[in-house]
């Protein structure tokens, strides 16, 4: 069904013109952020502009994000999906604290994805709190988007 | 969790400060929803209460950090504030990376303020009114403050700048030689000009060319005259619509100027509402956006009863010189297929 510039029009979705300008679009959301102390972002950025060039909408809060901080963007920033850049080593003291706040905020149905330096034995555990996946450095960025976009096919 | 909530509890619940549900709800007014003509049916009658304010300039001029300062500023004097910041979409792909919140992590843990990312999505002419309805539903919600943040480059960032009652144009020195709210030509939409980043040299220079482009303004207009920009005397303002647009400066990064922000915002809004301009500007926004509206829904109507290649049809004959548009216009409104 299609909607119309938001008048309450719904039409058949044969009308390509209609479709083209006025179907109600909906994006993927993903907020990339870095929890913790460690002090650059380049792999961060460099997967936020992959899932930019995916046509995803990425919301980028920098370095230095505490759990609290993370809850609260993915929550008024109603995200998908959220993408953890940790690198310090910090990840098993980081990720129960967010998943926990994202439990009492009721944000269980958001995608978690882990990427940076994650030691294989902390995989499993990871994936017990409820993270989805975990990408190591040099992960092709195109393995991210497939995950994002078949999970979050498979959620509806 | 279902993601698909009834539409009338989701306003129920961010009417009653729910900040989930009021994400939410902003999500399904961003994407054009179906149901979010009856949100904002079920809003309209909480809105009107919030400051408007619309912050615009060059990129890297300061404007988040500043959104952030202001923010904090007006908190300490107990209002809540919401803020709207919203960057372009690429044309390529049409996906974004919003990096505002970089600058506003001051405002984390706060309560009191509601901060959202929304990209301009491309959309032909569509951003204003979408941006229109997302302040709507914050403005509805209740905050006291709602903060626009767009990048002045182009007349959407105009259109948008016009949503608000009070518009903040900024700009900073050593950006170039020149000055960029000029280059950008969005002096014209300014009400308040703040000149960022006062700690770096060549402040006062900015300061001086932007006062003389805003007397300048204030003298003359720029009239076409065969095919050249000639000045020409304007008008003298009618006293009722005197407004001096202060010049004011800031250091964004150390919460240095922001009283006298504040202050302006409010002596404008009071010189809107005293001036009657307030309400004349309100009906003149609405009328706006009803004639945009409208034009929408009767091409959206149009071709809902027509056949789907109806318009392409005629776009084919126009390229082939068969009909020009204007005719083929009037033909379609007076019923009839438009004739050679
Ligand atoms: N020296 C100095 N730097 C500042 C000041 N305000 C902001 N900055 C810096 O200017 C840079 C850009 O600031 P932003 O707030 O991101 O600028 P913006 O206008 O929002 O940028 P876009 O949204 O990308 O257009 C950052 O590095 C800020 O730290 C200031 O008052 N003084
Ligand atoms: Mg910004």
């Amino acid at each position: 069904m299609l909607a119309g510039a938001g008048i309450g029009y719904n039409l058949d979705a044969n009308y390509p013109y209609l479709m083209e300008r006025w179907m109600s679009e909906q994006k993927i959301r993903v907020l990339v952020a870095k929890p913790g102390l460690d002090g650059h972002d380049r792999g961060a950025k460099v997967i936020a502009r992959a899932l930019r060039d995916a046509g995803m909408e990425v919301i980028y809060t920098g370095l230095r994000q505490t759990p609290e901080m993370i809850a609260e963007a993915a929550l008024q920033e109603d995200v998908d999906v959220i993408g953890l850049s940790i690198l310090s080593g910090a990840h098993m003291a980081l990720i129960p604290r967010i998943m926990e706040l994202l439990h009492a905020e009721q944000l269980n149905d958001v995608l978690v994805l882990v990427g940076g330096i994650i030691p294989d034995e902390d995989i499993p555990a990871l994936k017990n709190m409820g993270v989805s996946g975990v990408f190591g450095p040099g992960t092709n960025t195109q393995a991210i988007v497939d995950h994002i976009t078949s999970a979050l096919t498979h959620r509806q | 969790m279902p993601r698909e909530e009834s539409i009338s509890v989701l306003v129920e619940q961010a009417l009653n400060g729910q900040r989930r549900a009021l994400a939410r709800l902003i999500t399904r007014v961003e994407n054009r929803a179906p149901d979010s003509v009856e949100a904002l049916a079920l809003l309209h009658p909480h809105t009107g209460r919030a400051t408007l304010v619309g912050i615009t300039g060059a990129p890297g001029t300061g404007k988040s950090t500043l959104v952030n300062a202001l923010a904090r500023t007006l908190r300490a004097r107990t209002f809540t504030v919401a803020i709207v910041a919203i960057d372009p979409s690429s044309p390529f792909s049409g996906g974004a990376v919003l990096g505002d919140r970089i600058r506003m992590g001051d405002l984390a843990g706060d309560r009191g303020v509601f901060i959202r990312s929304m990209a301009n999505r491309g959309s032909l002419g569509g951003l204003a009114a979408a941006t229109h309805d997302v302040v709507r539903v914050l403005d509805a919600a209740g905050f006291d403050y709602v903060l626009i943040e767009t990048v002045g480059a182009g007349q959407s960032e105009v259109d948008i700048a016009r949503t608000a009652y009070t518009t903040v144009v900024v700009d900073a020195p050593g950006m170039g030689d020149d000055v960029q709210a000029i280059k950008a030509g969005i002096l014209e939409i300014a009400d308040v000009i703040v000149v960022n980043k006062a700690d770096r040299p060549g402040v006062q220079n900015t300061v001086r060319a932007l006062r003389a482009a805003l007397d300048l303004g204030h003298r003359f207009r720029l009239t076409g005259h065969h095919g050249s920009l000639i000045q020409t005397p304007a008008a003298p303002p009618p006293d009722y619509d005197f407004w001096t647009v202060p010049i004011l400066q800031t250091v964004a990064t150390e919460y240095t100027g922001l009283d006298e922000v504040v202050a302006a915002i409010h002596q404008h809004g009071a010189h809107l509402r005293e001036s009657g301009i307030w309400a004349e500007r309100e009906r003149q926004r609405i009328e706006t956006e009803l004639a945009e509206r409208l034009r929408d829904a009767l091409l959206v109507q149009w071709t809902a009863a027509h056949a789907p290649d109806a318009l392409q049809t005629i776009v084919e004959r126009i390229i082939k010189r068969e009909v020009d548009p204007a005719s083929a216009v009037r033909a379609l409104i007076d019923g009839n297929k438009p004739e050679k």
